[in-house]
């Protein structure tokens, strides 16, 4: 393909989304995804560098500059293959991986004056999607080894680490609590980030590689991890950080306060914004408040608005700077008209005499010196306190490990806050015993799960060839 | 895979018996434990205690009443139809030791839970007396299980057509006054255990706290994973919030916040109602499609 350098356009096309008026009503998804042309057209602005950075940018090590070279020559098929070799869930990836800070973080071209890093996030969601579409071809699989490793937890860590391992041709099962695959795919991110059918086809994909997944199989309660060493060879644990934390402050378990969790396991896993078709319910509220400033802040309060509460507001106790959910996705909140109340720290949540919130006592922060993480430590301002009224309170303050598995786990070392100690190859202080994601790192992103459910999946291969 | 309904029926009006074919969950059942259960892909994910569960036959039982749209649902199933998902053992079994003499409360549908515990605390070498109670004698039921799980059994109808004309907690409070003492003469219920609604609950706490005796309830709030990644089922025990399904779902009675753990089981009246009027609107909506014969 013949390109000329100085032709190309500094900027990528932008992604066509559903206009705020519409989506703040519905659920479908907001990003609306490029088509062929703008695809092509953007991958052909790829220097295809010499030294590509952007692979080291990725936590699993897509082959960025082939797959977009490829879509630049219309050859689709070969770029999804390119994708699926290094990432079993690109669709996913492409819609919800924070390319910002990875892979477009270090692109040659957004390092110009005025110039836009390739959308490689956009570009592997093209792919992936046109895959989808068409229908998803399985590549050929090696010999079965006839070892057998248990994969526990269907979130982005075991469906990663169980692909690659199923690839290497080892027989994998998988066990899942919930009643559905995908972990916080499911249960977590709204649909209208990400479409649960995009997250079915991809974990249908892993379906079709031979894994085996076993539904409503509460590991710690149903078998244990031993139990499981006795059948397998050896064990993936993939368990997150599905623990709700709380402010510990009075009033927080009023009527009409959720965690994040809860509201959001309500909505997406349970489908509660279709009830009563669905059989789930959710509250409504008519003034929200959401705590909180990550991602799964701005998800639910962009469920609460969607789900009809007039006015919903994010509050959180550092400044805009410091809001950890993604740019993009603090922007799609704000067109939305969620309301931000930055630098503001919820004291205690009020009630009435029935139990049912009726607000938050706040108070309002500033900002001194950088703490240990690097971020500007809060500080209340005395005689600053103030309501604000709600009937719908949402705790989206984090999550830790969840320690169902770990406490059924004997010789299994844990750390502070519950999470697993394993070694950066994923392995624990249990011979057989893996481990990676959120259990491991504490809440973090599903991209850096993947990467660790992969690079566990080649200590696993070495460890059951060896034995 | 989904979990076979192998036998059904209606014990008492509007509470039913469900024989489910769940191999695993079985194998691993302790009284005192439960199952979070969803009929259908549209179906809310329910928590109901394991009644009794054979590893053998690979089956557990389930007893519940007929309350909201679910429940209706579940017991318009019959022997044979299927249910999508159930998942457990979860929470944590009862404690089965000796204790020596133990005093189990089951009241209305809390019959079938206390039941286990009573089997397994008698087999364990204590002297269990039992006292179950319901409204009136036509909705009580497994009289003749409770019979032999128990050393004693003590029957309460509110109405009198059955045993004590009165409540659960007059027998516990005579029990505890009058009814059991060792050879010094001292009081000898070394443990109550109480499964019912919570102001039944409540109340046996009421009366045995005076006493000193260590009495334990298993509570039923509102969960949906059942596995402590919501906090739906958060409970107030000695001033500390608690996951009843992780933490629990037995408490120190003498600990527990009944009143909120009420309020909170009355958050979704309103939607309750809402989807059970809907159904009853397709039920009928369904039945005028039908051709009339």
């Amino acid at each position: 393909m013949n390109t000329e350098p100085e032709a190309k356009p500094k900027k990528r096309p932008e992604m066509a989304k559903q206009p705020p008026s519409a989506r703040r009503s519905n659920f479908n998804e907001v990003a609306l995804g490029y088509d062929r042309e703008e695809a092509v057209a953007e991958a052909k602005r790829c220097l295809d560098c010499k030294k590509p950075l952007c692979i080291d940018g990725c936590p699993v090590g897509v082959n960025i500059p082939l797959f977009v070279r490829q879509i630049a020559e219309e050859d689709f098929d070969a770029a999804a293959r390119t994708l699926k070799s290094t990432n079993s869930l690109p669709a996913i990836c492409g819609r919800v991986c924070p390319q910002e800070t990875q892979c477009e973080a270090v692109c040659v071209l957004g390092k110009k004056k005025d110039g836009d890093p390739i959308a490689i996030g956009g570009l592997e969601r093209f792919v992936a999607d046109y895959e989808i579409a068409k229908g998803t071809t399985i590549p050929d699989l090696p010999e079965p080894t006839g070892r057998r490793v248990a994969v526990v937890g269907a979130g982005p860590a075991g469906l990663t680490a169980a692909a690659e391992l199923a690839k290497m041709g080892h027989a994998v099962t998988i066990f899942e609590s919930l009643h559905s695959a995908g972990g916080v795919l499911v249960y977590g991110i709204p649909e209208f980030r990400l479409p649960k059918s995009i997250v079915a086809a991809e974990v249908d994909f892993i379906r079709k590689l031979g894994v085996d997944i076993c539904l409503n199989s509460v590991i710690g309660k149903i078998d244990t991890v031993d139990e499981l060493l006795g059948e397998y060879d050896a064990v993936f644990l993939g368990t997150g950080a599905g623990l709700p934390s709380f402010l510990r402050i009075d009033g927080e378990n009023l009527n009409g306060v959720y965690s994040a969790n809860e509201f959001l396991t309500r909505v997406n896993l349970m489908k509660a914004y279709l009830f009563p078709e669905f059989d789930t319910p959710i509250k409504k509220g008519s003034r929200t408040i959401v705590v909180g400033g990550g991602n799964v802040a701005m998800d639910a309060a962009r469920c609460a608005l969607r789900l009809g509460a007039g006015n919903v507001t994010i509050v959180y106790r550092r400044g805009e700077d410091e809001l950890p959910a993604r740019a993009e996705e603090v922007v799609n909140a704000k067109e939305e008209g969620i309301i931000f109340r930055l630098l503001t720290n919820p004291i205690r949540i009020l009630g009435d005499e029935n139990n049912w919130v009726t607000g938050i006592e706040c108070i309002n922060m500033e900002l001194c010196e950088p703490d240990e993480s690097g971020r500007c430590r809060p500080e209340p301002v005395p005689e600053t306190e103030h309501t604000i009224p709600a009937d719908l309170v949402i705790i989206a303050i984090g999550t830790s490990p969840n320690p169902l598995v770990t406490i059924a786990t004997p010789g299994l070392e844990t750390a502070r806050y519950g999470t697993i100690v394993a070694d950066e190859a994923g392995a624990t202080s249990k011979p057989g015993v893996f481990a990676g994601g959120d259990i491991v790192t504490g809440s973090a992103t599903v991209i850096s799960a993947m990467g660790a459910g992969k690079v566990a999946s080649r200590a696993i291969d070495e460890y059951i060839r060896r034995i | 895979m989904s979990f076979t309904i192998l036998q059904k029926r209606e014990l008492v009006p509007t509470l039913h018996q469900m024989e489910i074919n769940a191999p695993r969950v079985a194998r691993k059942a302790m009284p005192g434990q439960f199952v979070i259960l969803r009929i259908d892909e549209y179906g809310e994910r329910i928590p109901l205690t394991i009644a009794d569960f054979d590893a053998q036959a690979g089956t557990i039982t389930l007893i519940f009443q007929e309350i909201g749209k679910t429940t209706r649902q579940l017991a318009s199933l019959a022997a044979g139809d299927s249910i999508a998902d159930v998942a457990g053992p979860l929470g944590n079994p009862s404690a089965i030791e000796k204790f020596g003499t133990v005093v189990c409360v089951g009241g209305g549908v809390g019959i079938a839970p206390i039941f286990p515990i009573a089997r397994a605390l008698k087999s364990a070498g204590n002297r269990v007396i039992s006292v179950i109670g319901a409204r009136s004698a036509d909705i009580l039921f497994w009289e003749d299980r409770m019979n032999e799980a128990s050393s004693e059994l003590y029957i309460t109808t509110d109405d009198g057509t059955k045993g004590h004309h009165g409540f659960v907690t007059d027998v516990v409070q005579n029990l505890l006054e009058h009814g059991e003492h060792d050879e010094h003469g001292e009081r000898a219920i070394d443990r109550v255990i109480a499964i019912g609604p919570p102001v039944m609950m409540r109340a046996v706490a009421g009366v045995t706290k005076p006493f000193g005796v260590r009495t334990v309830v298993s509570l039923n709030p509102i969960m949906v994973d059942g596995t402590g990644m919501c906090g739906a089922c958060r409970v107030l025990v000695g001033g500390v919030t608690k996951f009843a399904c992780v933490d629990g779902p037995e408490f120190d009675a003498h600990e527990v916040d009944f009143t909120l753990l009420m309020s909170r089981l009355a958050m979704y009246l309103p939607e309750e109602k809402e989807a059970l009027d809907c159904d009853l609107r397709s039920s009928v909506g369904e039945a005028a499609a039908e051709p009339t014969v």
